[in-house]
């Protein structure tokens, strides 16, 4: 025990430790590697399968949602151009459709913008140059149900979810949130299974192809408006906000106008 | 620049450390008795942020990563599970080092904050700031601006809530919340009222 | 022995609460606590922790250079939230994505690092080991009150299971929203606190001043 504060000692002991220590969790790493990366696909697949009404944690299983997701086509729009990327433009920048992940390169120069001031209706700062669309296609080929990821500023943060259209590219499906941080009880009812019920059905342009859904105070009567949720008019607004921004120009409104036009 | 005094605002108000984030209540509870001992523990606290959390964004940028050590050849090493350990080391070191540093070169503010910093290396708000910083992932630029606002809004909360205690000692308590009990209840209602920020922006 | 294990145990659960006497490790427990299931996910990653540092610290106390005393805690303390943050990741996503960063401040959470100074520096292994999960328990027992109460009053139901039908689905309970916020925490164990003391006498704090009772004088014409 005399040499456990010596020099030598000292260094031993470090040295030892930081073996032991980084073997243990290196191997923790590499080992359990495989289930997390199943997890946040999963996790993903998940989301998507809810905002499109097709997946319920009280009726469906996990084991479920591989084989639902699998209907659906992967694929990475130019939001600008509203072109969907071929092979080609894919291998040249690099991207995989099945992994991509918008909020991975979100402030990555060589993937997103800065946005303008009144562009940012969302409140986000930035925008990424391409964004992947799920798209669900009917057994004749024709698209049943488009998926597209949607962002914007809520009270405290920022709020991520995934918005379902039906093939037409104007009623909406469904929506629902995997992040977020609003008030529980209040903004973050966003999440309540009443209030998303109120979004199947309502329409998105009017007849001059402006975006014209929008959360409102008061009953949410007709195709255009949805019931803002009680105490909660900053997040309404949030959600407003996003919907403005993602179905827009800016957003993924030149896309859903090539698909309209077929 | 509005970008970062908004960050700022939020990291110091909106995003209390103490008050809304519930960190480093340890020390906020202990070592609020008196205003003195307060600032300084703030003072020390906001110091070691301004320094760790920038480094800790240079450490994770650089090293850690998915992708980052690819300027070492080695473009598909994923080190963020080792994220933990290497924040908490290098708060440690950068205590250790600016204690020295102070004790060699300013003796009068090491006499004045030199008890506090063995008690910033276990604090929950400093680690806590890194490992936010990270989960948004913040730029280099970005991260200064949130080390330094984290830390001012922890002095901040702390320095109001000696305040209070100093004349809460001559308030007469029920037994049974004497000491702790009413200091938890204030820091309750100090917390209310930070709310009333909630969703400021500039 | 078989009593030294039980007061191991059982001591911290109320007698020495590491929470509510102590004021040890309240980060976590405030933030974490407005639901049920992830606070027992919470509790038992720091009841694991801490019962694994104390066991591997303890191991090595004799082999330990005092100057580097304090890393190596550290180091061995990391090593154990890392796996854990593994593990909660590759089998518990969901909840560990709730957790966020709290798992990795578990780190800095005093209970784990006081244990291993107090307690585990000066026994060996097996009973550091027990006063680990002890402590850990009397953590466990604080937070499962506190996101009982919260979770109940704030959301009306317990684990995501419906208990009172809340107004926004249709039921008859206005969910008291307070109980979500940050400031309920604080309130929950500021009373805890009292109740605990009301029972104990002998934890109450002394007066710093001695409050003179109210006396009447006589006025002076």
């Amino acid at each position: 025990m005399a040499s456990k504060d010596s020099v030598a000692g000292t260094i031993k002991v470090a040295l030892i430790l930081c073996v032991v220590c980084s073997v243990f969790i290196s191997s923790a790493a590499v080992i359990l590697k495989p289930f997390q990366v199943a997890n946040k696909l999963l996790d993903r697949n998940k989301n998507i399968l809810s905002a499109a009404g097709m997946f319920d944690p009280a009726l469906n299983s996990n084991a479920e949602v591989d084989e639902l997701f699998a209907r659906f086509t992967i694929q990475v729009v130019e939001l600008d151009s509203g072109e969907i990327l071929g092979a080609e433009r894919l291998a040249e920048l690099g991207i995989d459709p099945a992994t991509y992940d918008e909020r991975s390169v979100f402030s990555d120069t060589q993937f997103s913008d800065v946005l303008g001031e009144d562009e940012d209706i969302a409140d986000l700062k930035r925008r990424v140059r391409f964004s992947t669309v799920y798209t669900l296609p009917t057994e004749d080929g024709a698209v049943e149900t488009i998926v597209i990821p949607v962002s914007g500023y809520g009270l405290w943060g920022t709020m991520y979810g995934y918005l379902a259209l039906d093939g037409d590219g104007n009623t909406v499906n469904g929506i629902g949130f995997y992040e977020h941080k609003e008030t529980p009880g209040l903004g973050g009812e966003i999440n309540n299974p009443r209030w998303k019920s109120l979004w199947p059905g309502k329409k998105v342009y009017d007849e001059q192809g402006e975006v014209a859904l929008n959360v409102v105070k008061g009953t949410g009567e007709g195709d255009f408006e949805i019931d803002g949720l009680s105490g909660a008019s900053l997040t309404s607004r949030g959600v407003d906000n996003m919907i403005a921004f993602w179905l827009g120009p800016n957003g993924f409104g030149p896309f859903l106008t090539k698909l309209k036009e077929g | 620049m509005e970008h970062y005094l908004s960050l700022a605002i939020r990291a110091v108000f909106v995003e209390n450390m103490a008050l809304q984030m519930f960190l480093g209540m340890c020390t906020f509870i202990a070592v609020s008795k008196k205003v003195e001992t307060a600032v300084g523990l703030g003072v020390a606290v906001t110091v070691v942020q301004i320094i760790t959390v920038p480094l800790n964004n240079l450490l994770f940028t650089y090293l850690l990563k998915d992708g980052a050590l690819a300027w070492m050849g080695f473009p598909d090493l994923d080190l963020s599970f080792l994220g933990f350990i290497c924040y908490i080391g290098v708060i440690a070191a950068v205590v250790q080092v600016l204690e020295m540093f102070l004790d060699k070169y300013m003796p009068s503010l090491y006499n004045a904050l030199g008890v506090f910093l063995p008690l910033i290396a276990v604090n929950c708000a400093i680690m806590g700031a890194s490992l936010f910083m990270v989960e948004r992932s913040y730029t280099f630029s970005e991260s200064v601006v949130y080390g330094t606002g984290a830390g001012v809004g922890w002095a901040l909360a702390i320095t109001a809530m000696a305040g209070i205690r100093e004349k809460l000692k001559y308030s007469d308590v029920p037994q049974g919340l004497r000491g702790m009990g009413i200091t938890f209840i204030t820091t309750g209602l100090m917390s209310l009222g930070f709310m009333s920020f909630s969703g400021l922006s500039l | 022995m078989a009593t030294d294990t039980k007061t191991l145990l059982f001591k911290p659960v109320v007698a020495e609460n590491p929470i509510t006497l102590q004021i040890l490790g309240i980060c976590s427990a405030l933030a974490v606590t407005t639901s049920l299931r992830v606070t027992i996910v919470m509790c038992i990653a720091l009841t694991v922790v801490t019962a694994f540092s104390n066991f591997f610290i303890s191991m090595v106390r004799n082999y330990m250079p005092s100057s580097i005393r304090i890393i190596i805690q550290m180091a061995i303390i990391s090593a154990l939230v890392i796996a854990v943050d593994q593990l909660l990741q590759a089998f518990a996503y969901e909840v560990s994505k709730q957790l966020s960063v709290f798992v990795g401040l578990i780190i800095t959470n005093c209970i784990v690092m006081g244990r291993a100074e107090a307690f585990a520096m000066k026994n060996p292994p097996v009973p550091s080991f027990m006063d680990g999960i002890g402590n850990g328990l009397g953590y466990s027992s604080v937070l499962l009150i506190l996101a009982t109460v919260r979770e109940l009053f704030g959301s009306g139901s317990l684990f995501g299971i419906e208990i009172f039908p809340l107004v926004s689905n249709g039921g008859w309970y206005q969910g008291n929203g307070l109980m979500l916020l940050a400031p309920s925490a604080f309130f929950i164990i500021g009373f805890l606190i009292w109740i605990v003391r009301t029972k104990r006498v002998d934890q109450v704090e002394k007066n710093e001043f001695h409050i003179a009772p109210h006396t009447t004088r006589e006025v002076v014409h």
